[in-house]
């Protein structure tokens, strides 16, 4: 985007005209805004809904992380809850150790703090995704995620075990603002956040460096005999996303102020798995347009039967991948293809 | 003409004066319950319980009128929260209830602190859970409520060793903690103390080490709701032919599950503060109504806690003439004692914990059912973990 120099190549030129931003994109981030004003208790009659809202960005950020090393470098994964719990439980544990003081509670610090370490964890655990195919990626990562679930279960000393981590004491966001029952500085706080992951991923894979991914997931036979340096792509990509999953876990963390053992539970991984290919892989915004629209679906049907919502939502589910390819997102691409060769007939 | 215009602007202006007021004259309780997942049967129980209270006392109390609204856990703790929240500042509840499991109590303990609301812990067994906020008030019990009368049972009963089975996770520790702690104070020895994993619920490979091992009993815990599998397991490994008695917390011999293990569990030693077949007139009239207004399903230790728990919200609006302050609130519901479904219930003044009266109990056939029939008293235990 801060291009100086004018593009010399049509490859260039091909990817500078990728990574300029739509309105279309500007209009999502706008109402994303819009929403806190909504829904944050300032219209009478309006519920308050931005805890609702936080918690779908802490999923659609997870999500996001899995659309980097799915979407784009085409690895499996089922492992991404456990950078997640890891990076929620880095976050919870520091702020209670800091006791709601800087620097060990402020959010940001702990924020940091979660990328490094679930970024280290991934960067680790990368070099077994490197082994084997999408079935063995598949149970490696799943392998690592039921570990670390099962450390934080048995490491009671540390994280409280089943019980769940108490007394978690946040700091306020930047020295000045708490947070409140109402969700206000969770939501603000949050949006902040994705916006920042996202603008980072945004510029990941409209580098370079992001063809060379989209090259990998296509053939990575071909991509190597081309010269490109297929497992430090896969590692790199792998631990930044493994870091991104960590922020996401942190975030949610930071805005209930607790961490327990299912922030590190399967059921995470599978859940954002799900979200991304609902939403739609390999747009960035699948996973987040994924989230909203799967925790708005499991809100209102668990408000019409208690006890029945599952079946009702996996039915959606099963439906909308039958029947929409490419998730949400494809489905509008295909509706906006299909009226543009209309216009163009004649 | 006109007068009567004004007279009918009048009229209007007033109904819509009195709406805030007529508004007000409601409570809202808002209970977050564990309707789906593996402890969907808890949930079931829970709300169930409710709707029995309801029945019995009608929705008025102290001139006010109760709603309930419930809403699903989801069994994640960071949902329960979130849940607590909205509930708090959308709904306005004035009391929130239920938790069916420690760390979603643990979670929604800091919104009952920083929005002064009091929070009624049905079923969370772990002790320090009152400890976390001062709006908690605890109307089920605690794991050292429950396993103390039946580790003293087993130490005054001729066993001298045992063999401790839990599943792997924070309550089924503290079992297994609580029932070593009490047994070896009174003499007694634990052979060894098995865990099995909490979510695969194949137990064959411990019951086999525990049954080698030859105690004389072998004292089991498991979450309520795994007990028909577990029980399904140690009938087939014949115990009873090892001469190893098997004695274990109510939550095994559940009365929800009860009925389906089948003869093989007769006779067994368990501790507990409910049973359904409980020798009391609140106990009748509970179990009628309970069955009248939820298709026969019969009452367990999850429907009288949540039966209580009204009990307690009711109980404590009468004390405040109607007054929902959340301080208040609390304050009416410390020290209060009445008579149970279970027997005599107490909250501790001091320390917010329910002080439940416990009771040794044996698997019994009556009228073609199976029961567990209470056989000694052994009184109220306060919890001996809060200082």
């Amino acid at each position: 985007m801060s291009m100086t120099q004018p593009p010399k190549s049509d490859a260039g030129a091909q990817m500078l005209a990728g990574a300029r931003w739509r309105w279309h994109e500007g209009l999502f981030w706008l109402a994303a805004i819009g929403l806190f004003f909504l829904f944050g208790d300032f219209i009478p009659g309006v519920p308050t809904r931005l805890m609702l809202l936080s918690e779908i960005i802490s999923l659609g950020l997870l999500a996001l992380s899995i659309d980097l090393v799915l979407g784009y470098a085409g690895v499996v994964t089922l492992g991404q809850g456990a950078f997640f719990g890891l990076g929620s439980y880095v976050a919870a544990l520091m702020a209670k150790a800091g006791m709601g003081a800087f620097p060990l509670s402020d959010p940001v610090v702990g924020l940091l703090a979660a990328a490094a370490v679930s970024g280290f964890a991934g960067f680790v655990t990368s070099f077994l995704v490197l082994r084997g195919s999408d079935l063995t990626r598949l149970m490696v990562t799943l392998g690592v995620a039921l570990i670390l679930a099962e450390l934080a279960n048995q490491m009671r000393w540390l994280t409280g075990g089943a019980d769940g981590l108490h007394g978690v004491i946040m700091g306020p966001v930047l020295g000045q603002w708490d947070f409140d029952l109402w969700g206000r500085t969770a939501y603000l706080y949050s949006l902040a956040v994705l916006f920042v992951c996202f603008w980072i991923s945004r510029r990941i894979v409209n580098s370079p460096f992001g063809l060379s991914l989209k090259a990998i997931k296509g053939n990575a036979l071909r991509a190597r005999a081309i010269g490109v340096p297929v497992n430090a792509r896969l590692v790199a990509i792998y631990t930044i996303a493994a870091a991104i999953a960590g922020v996401a876990g942190a975030l949610l963390a930071q805005t209930t102020q607790s961490a327990s053992p299912d922030m590190i539970a399967f059921h995470r991984s599978a859940d954002a798995l799900l979200i991304l290919v609902f939403g739609g892989a390999g747009y960035l915004y699948g996973g987040l347009i994924g989230a909203g629209l799967f925790r708005v679906m499991q809100d209102v049907i668990g408000n019409i039967t208690l006890q029945y919502w599952q079946f009702w939502l996996g039915l959606v589910l099963v439906l909308l991948v039958l029947f929409v390819r490419g998730g949400v997102i494809g489905l509008i691409e295909g509706m906006r293809d299909r009226l543009t060769r209309k216009g163009d007939a004649p | 003409m006109r007068r009567q215009i004004l007279k009918g602007l009048a009229a209007s202006a007033i109904a819509l004066a009195a709406l805030p007021a007529l508004a007000q004259e409601t409570v809202k309780v808002g209970l977050i319950l564990p309707m789906t997942g593996q402890q969907a049967s808890t949930g079931r129980q829970l709300e169930a319980g409710v709707k029995a209270y309801m029945a019995q006392h009608g929705n008025k109390v102290a001139g006010k009128t109760v709603e309930v609204i419930i809403k699903d856990d989801t069994g994640v703790a960071d949902i329960s929260k979130r849940l607590a929240q909205e509930l708090v500042v959308n709904d306005k509840v004035s009391v929130l209830g239920g938790f069916g499991l420690t760390p979603i109590a643990m979670a929604v303990g800091p919104v009952a602190t920083q929005a002064k609301v009091p929070a009624v812990i049905m079923t969370a067994a772990t002790s320090v859970i009152v400890e976390q906020s001062p709006y908690f008030v605890r109307v089920g019990r605690t794991m050292p409520q429950m396993t103390f009368p039946i580790a003293d049972w087993a130490a005054k009963n001729g066993i001298k060793s045992a063999v401790t089975l839990v599943s792997d996770y924070a309550p089924g520790i503290d079992a297994e903690k609580f029932f070593k702690e009490r047994f070896e104070a009174a003499g007694g020895k634990v052979l060894d103390a098995l865990r099995a994993p909490l979510a695969s619920p194949d137990f064959a490979a411990f019951l086999q080490k525990a049954k080698d091992l030859k105690p004389d009993a072998l004292f089991l815990f498991v979450p309520s709701g795994q007990g028909a599998t577990l029980m399904k397991q140690v009938i087939d490994r014949d115990f009873a032919g090892a001469k190893i008695r098997v004695i274990a917390t109510g939550d095994v011999t559940d009365d929800d599950l009860l009925n389906d293990m089948g003869d093989a569990v007769l006779g067994m030693v368990t501790s507990h503060d409910y049973s359904a077949d409980h020798d009391s007139a609140e106990n009748k009239a509970f179990v009628e109504i309970f069955k009248k207004v939820n298709n026969n399903l019969r009452p367990n230790m999850m429907a009288v806690a949540a039966y209580d728990g009204m009990d307690v919200i009711y109980r404590a609006l009468n004390a405040t003439k109607g007054d929902a302050n959340g301080q208040k609130l609390v304050d009416a519901m410390k020290g209060q004692k009445w008579m149970s479904p279970r027997g005599p219930m107490e909250i501790d003044a001091a320390t917010r914990e329910a002080i439940p009266p416990m009771f040794i109990r044996k698997v019994e056939r009556k009228n073609g059912e199976l029961y567990n029939v209470e056989f000694e008293a052994t009184g109220p235990i306060k919890d001996p973990t809060h200082k």
